[in-house]
């Protein structure tokens, strides 16, 4: 691994400056992907900007909103009883990211912002419709998203927490990779207050995405039953040695029907 | 039975330094003025070397040297060596390619080793490795198993025309023709034994230390079988004589084969600290490294077919593989698709003739050598799949085919070399039937089909040779070495005992075992038995761990050292107690007069053998050691049956393992604790080689693309039942403790019960390993299959 | 270079290190406390758990001075005065380790697992949280085995 100057902010303006001024710097919340890039030669940034020093982390919730601090952990969020009571998709999808080491180091602020097409996060992000608040504005969930490993973050823009709406009922169904436990398909299905459905898919296309044909067949039945009939096409997906481009969209099927049915 | 003697569920003596941190593992060993290595290896699997531009790497900061094949050439050193000579049917020798420790003109496979750099510290060796200019000249690979050859293949060594290394046989051809035209039924299959790679979670790893002074070289290392170690890197590559090299394996964290071989990092790390003037060399593998350079298991495309009478009496076997040997020739790779192998296609099964066809080819990918079980779980995966198939075929209970086949008297000799001595297959499945309540699997499966889930049950009733190995035998089959063990018992003055022992420990557990052994032969406390192994300035000589072989082999080379302490002994203790040798005896601990209370107890008569007071010299040698080397006269055969019972999520091809029953013979049991772990980590092997591991290389390019964990699905504890274990036992009657082996067992049978159980449960014929959701889910679909 | 100041097993270090250094390279190189090891490089063996500020982490995706001012615990700190914590008392008794060399990262886990979800722990539990922990030798039986035995004791 290539040397570094490593900075550890205090507030979020410093952290700014620092990533602003610095030739190749990273901005690094957990850690739990970049360092692993790092070892492996991917990524040789000249400064890492620690954001672990903004201790911006936190759960905020009320009948309506719930907000979640960048900085927050999988595990803090697995295991908060407030969130539990209002959003418990959320827990669980927390529950089931990387391993209970990686949970207790990995942040949500991390997840969304590294935008890795196997990621669970961008799933919940997407669909539940909330609101991704940087130290610059506030960016919707479906135009937050952009690409594998892209998002609308300019360089120098740090996300500092998520909002999501609480929804009616929500759900998370995930299919792990054998090896890599990263989602080979996972489905994120919502209902919110006024009986508007999303349907988010992770780590079978590029990046995540939304299925308006399920979405539709959900808004009016919200059962597994109704996505019966509705596949997903192949083209555009994944297509590894772990699954093929087939495997993956009928994954998407399956795993949608679970999120429904374990919706809540 | 005393609580920790033989047959003693006793706790281990090594625990407390794994449990807290302090074990010594090769990596855990800093030597002073130490510098780091970091080696180049080759990003292509075929290419020729052009040129090597060191310049830039030698001026990088804190390089100390880089030194490549033409360096180790110019220090005229010998190349890696396999150990068992194989002919081909037609009488002519193996073709053996060139294995230099660092590439000489050609690389060969990804991950071939180039070039080393030696640095002061890793990083400054790992950022000077990426500035060795190399030039190669791509080649087209050979990859894949079944195409190596065929014509127009790329060839990986000139010496071996169409990529084939011998083109063995075994058995009667003609035999097996006659009883093929008799059949009335006859089941073929084609089956894939899937390569696997180790991964011992400690990485492999070296320290090689030159003392200029006495010309003497020092190297510690992870190794299953140091002194095997030394003898190559002496005799073979010619680094120095024995007496000059000490190889030390310290704790080792996992072995399972891979770290039985002679690789060219640790002979280079040697090398290259004579070359810097004598300051140690370091290198550990990243884990990157051990995917792409630790020996590879199994490797297998077999065509089989077998034989029956019309009440499914088995009349002959014939088999069809091509072993992938990879690129180089690794220490004992030809001996596991051979002699490990096809000798074993009898089964637990009395099959009249039998004619096993093997041919072993070189591909652009890493060495394949022996893992856990090798030859042997490839062999039971070919015999139980067919029997499994030949009986669903022929619409007979599975249970009710093997018991028709089954071999009931011994000893009994096999159409293949083997002659077992003892077992009994009807109690070993008897007694797994009931533990797994076979007759309640249709309810079983009928519940499950009433949840969307298709359950299957399967056996894998297997046989292993293990014991390895009778010298004389395998000799004239082949082998480069003798396959004895040796042990020392040295008692001290005051009665307390090391033994040091030929029998490497990686995980095993050898001081706690032999030193139950000890402590119930001689009647002494186990705590005063102390196990030395792994250092060959200690040992005298040992063949190393590895073939289930330390109990059978290691452990009697101790046995016969007691019985020459206990002789001695008596001559002492006679001779103190003023009687006659004949009249003393021995028990508990204590040697006794007949007829008289005279009484000595061990540790009086071993004081009484170093003051040597008593005694005149001219007769008895003051002292009490004594050593042997026990050579078997047999393999010993452990069989036993295992019953895989599972079910399929009919959605996504996910399979979950609801039981999984063993029952095992191996003879005596020296600690039930430590052989029932040995089974439980042998069939998490045998179940990850059949639904979750598997290596893969691009068949083009020769990339590996299962080059990580991320990658190559490894075994969690989620993936696993608890398991539900039994044991019947016959005394294997070629040793005196009747032990007959019990590491490999799980890795042998379960690959086959898996997908017996499997196969069954998708009411398919086969499904390749590792049968991961998404080629379950490909089985389940057949035309979607075709599509893709 | 930077210098960083951390509690390890309940004693003050202070050390110069670059910032590239990983927790488990100044752990293992720095410190000599050997018994945290090193068994892959992409984040998933476990072979290398610690505990920081009380709870489990990868020590191999840790940047050491990123750990400045945390207090760290090693498997050599889990003995206390000499005697096994019931943790690795059970993992004895219960066989639950052979090479030993992903012991350390295992029982670390183990400890963290208690303190997540209690002393009662069922198979179930014990099986999933070992998720970020491979063993080649054990089969995990007798690791479930001990965790569960050793949760009990705790």
């Amino acid at each position: 691994m290539k040397e570094f100057n490593y900075h550890r902010p205090r507030k979020p303006a410093e952290a700014v400056k620092l990533i602003k001024k610095s030739r190749d710097g990273k901005l690094m919340s957990g850690g739990m992907t970049l360092i692993p890039t790092m070892k492996q030669g991917l990524a040789t940034p000249s400064e890492i900007i620690d954001l672990a020093g903004l201790k911006n982390s936190g759960i905020a919730t009320s009948s309506s909103k719930v907000t979640i601090k960048a900085g927050t952990t999988h595990a803090q969020v697995a295991e908060s009883d407030a969130l539990r009571k209002v959003l418990p998709a959320l827990t669980i999808l927390a529950a089931g990211i990387g391993d209970p080491h990686v949970r207790n180091m990995g942040t949500i602020g991390g997840s969304i912002a590294n935008n890795d097409p196997a990621a669970d996060y961008p799933a919940a992000v997407l669909g539940l419709g909330a609101t991704v608040v940087t130290s610059t504005r506030s960016l919707p969930a479906d135009k937050f998203f952009t690409g594998m490993f892209s998002t609308q973050l300019k360089r120098d823009e740090i996300v500092t927490a998520v909002e999501f709406p609480v929804a009616k009922r929500a759900g998370y169904a995930k299919f792990p990779n054998p090896a890599s436990r990263y989602a080979m398909v996972g489905v994120f299905v919502s209902q919110d207050k006024s009986g508007k459905v999303r349907v988010a898919v992770t780590g079978a296309g590029p990046s995540v995405f939304r299925v308006p044909e399920m979405e539709s067949a959900l808004q009016k039945s919200f059962t597994p039953e109704a996505l019966g009939g509705v596949t997903v096409s192949a083209k555009g997906l994944n297509n590894d040695m772990h699954g093929s481009a087939e495997y993956r969209a009928h994954l998407v099927n399956v795993m949608a029907r679970r999120a429904v049915a374990a919706a809540q | 039975m005393s609580d920790t003697g033989i047959g003693a569920r006793v706790q281990r003596k090594e625990d407390r330094r794994f449990l807290t941190g302090k074990a010594n593992y090769t990596d855990d060993i800093n030597l002073k003025n130490q510098t780091y290595g970091y080696f180049v290896r080759s990003p292509h699997a075929h290419a020729t070397i052009e040129a090597i531009d060191t310049s830039k790497a030698l001026k990088a900061p804190g390089v100390i040297a880089v030194l490549t094949g033409a360096d180790l050439a110019a220090d005229k050193l010998g190349g890696l060596i396999c150990g068992w000579m194989i002919h081909s049917k037609d009488g002519s020798p193996m073709k053996v390619g060139p294995h230099p420790a660092l590439a000489q003109g050609k690389v060969r496979y990804v991950g071939d080793h180039v070039a080393i750099v030696v640095a002061k510290t890793k990083a400054e060796a790992k950022a000077a490795a990426e500035l060795v200019k190399v030039s190669y000249g791509e080649l087209p690979a050979v990859v894949d198993t079944g195409a190596a050859q065929k014509s127009g293949a790329p060839q990986v060594h000139d010496v071996a025309p169409k990529n084939t290394v011998f083109s063995w046989e075994l058995g009667n051809k003609a035999a097996v023709d006659d009883a093929f035209a008799r059949a009335r039924h006859v089941t073929k299959m084609k089956l894939l034994n899937n390569r696997l790679i180790p991964n011992a979670i400690e990485p492999r790893s070296a320290i090689g230390s030159y003392d200029a002074a006495g010309e003497h070289f020092t190297l510690y290392t992870t190794s299953q079988n140091p002194h095997v170690a030394r003898l190559v890197i002496s005799a073979f590559v010619g680094m120095a004589p024995e007496n000059k090299l000490r190889v030390v394996a310290p704790d080792v964290g996992g072995g399972f084969g891979s770290k039985i071989f002679i690789y060219a990092e640790e002979v280079v790390c040697l090398w290259a600290s004579k070359r810097i003037g004598g300051r140690p060399v370091k290198w550990t593998a990243e884990r990157t490294e051990s995917f792409q350079a630790d020996a590879h298991g199994r490797d297998h495309v077999t065509e089989a077919e077998m034989a029956m009478d019309e009440r499914g009496k088995i009349l002959a076997l014939r088999v069809n593989t091509i072993a992938n040997m990879g690129a180089y020739l690794s220490t004992f790779a030809s001996c596991v698709p051979t002699y490990l192998y096809a000798t074993l296609l009898s089964g637990q099964y009395d099959v009249p003739a039998i004619h096993a066809q093997v041919d072993a080819v070189y591909t652009n990918t890493a060495p394949v050598d022996a893992y856990r079980g090798a030859g042997r779980p490839e062999a039971t995966y070919v015999v139980e799949r067919l029997v499994e198939t030949a009986a669903r075929e022929m619409k007979i209970d599975p249970a009710e085919f093997r018991r028709r086949n089954f071999i009931t008297s011994f000893p009994h000799q096999t159409p293949v070399i083997m002659n077992y001595d003892a077992g009994d297959y009807h109690a070993s499945l008897e007694k797994a039937l009931a533990l797994a309540d076979y007759a309640g699997f249709p309810a079983r499966k009928a519940a499950a089909a009433a949840k969307g889930k298709l359950r299957g049950i399967g056996f894998s009733t297997y046989i292993e040779a293990c014991g390895i190995a009778p010298s004389a035998a395998i000799g004239s089959l082949g082998a480069g070495v003798g396959l004895w063990e040796s042990a020392e018992v040295r008692v001290n003055p005051v009665g307390t005992v090391e033994v040091l022992t030929g029998s490497h420990a990686h995980g095993q557990g050898h001081e706690t075992t032999f030193a139950q052994l000890v402590s119930d032969r001689l009647g002494i406390s186990f705590d005063s038995v102390s196990v030395i192994h792994g250092d060959t300035d200690k040992v005298q000589f040992g063949m190393g761990t590895y073939g289930s072989r330390s109990g059978a082999v290691g452990m009697t080379a101790i046995s016969k050292a007691l019985d020459k302490i206990e002789a001695k002994a008596k001559k002492v203790a006679a001779a103190v107690m003023e009687a006659s040798e004949a009249d003393i005896e021995f028990k508990n601990g204590s040697f006794t007069v007949k007829g008289t209370d005279k009484k000595m107890a061990f540790g009086e008569v071993a004081l009484a053998a170093y003051v040597a007071h008593k005694f005149p010299s001219s007769e008895i040698e003051p002292g009490l050691k004594e050593s042997s080397f026990h050579d078997p006269s047999n393999f010993t055969f452990p069989a036993g049956c295992h019953i895989c019972e599972l079910e399929v999520d009919r959605e996504t091809g996910a399979t979950n393992i609801v039981n999984w029953v063993a029952v095992d013979d191996f003879g005596t049991i020296i600690n039930p604790m430590i052989v029932e772990g040995q089974v439980h980590g042998g069939i998490a092997q045998g179940v990850g080689q059949a639904l979750i591991e598997g290596c893969v290389y691009d068949s083009e390019t020769g990339q590996l693309l299962t080059g990580s964990f991320m990658d190559y699905c490894m075994p969690r504890a989620h993936d696993f039942p608890s398991f539900k274990l039994g044991f019947t036992e016959t005394k294997c009657p070629s040793n005196p403790l009747g032990v007959k082996g019990c590491g490999e067992a799980g890795a042998i049978a379960a690959p086959a019960a898996v997908m017996n159980a499997l196969t069954g449960a998708l009411g398919v014929r086969d499904v390749p390993m590792p049968a991961s959701p998404h080629t379950v889910w490909k089985a389940m679909n057949g035309t979607r299959r075709a599509a893709e | 270079m930077p210098s960083i100041t951390l509690r390890v097993n309940d004693q003050e270090v202070s050390a110069d290190v670059e910032s590239r250094t990983l927790l488990v390279e100044f752990l293992r190189d720095q410190l000599g406390l050997t018994g945290t090891h090193v068994g892959c490089d992409t984040s998933q063996c476990g072979a290398c758990v610690v505990h920081l500020n009380g709870v489990a982490i990868k020590s191999c995706t840790a940047f050491a001075v990123a750990c400045d001012g945390m207090q760290v615990m090693t498997i050599e700190g889990l003995t206390k005065n000499g005697s096994l914590h019931p943790m690795q008392e059970a993992f004895r008794e219960h066989h639950g380790l052979q090479c030993g060399f992903c012991t350390p990262g295992i029982i670390m886990a183990s400890v963290d697992i208690v303190r997540r979800h209690g002393k009662k722990l069922d198979e179930a539990t014990i099986r999933n949280e070992l998720e970020g922990n491979i063993c080649r030798c054990t089969g995990y039986h007798n690791i479930v085995k001990a965790v569960q035995a050793g949760a009990a004791k705790m």
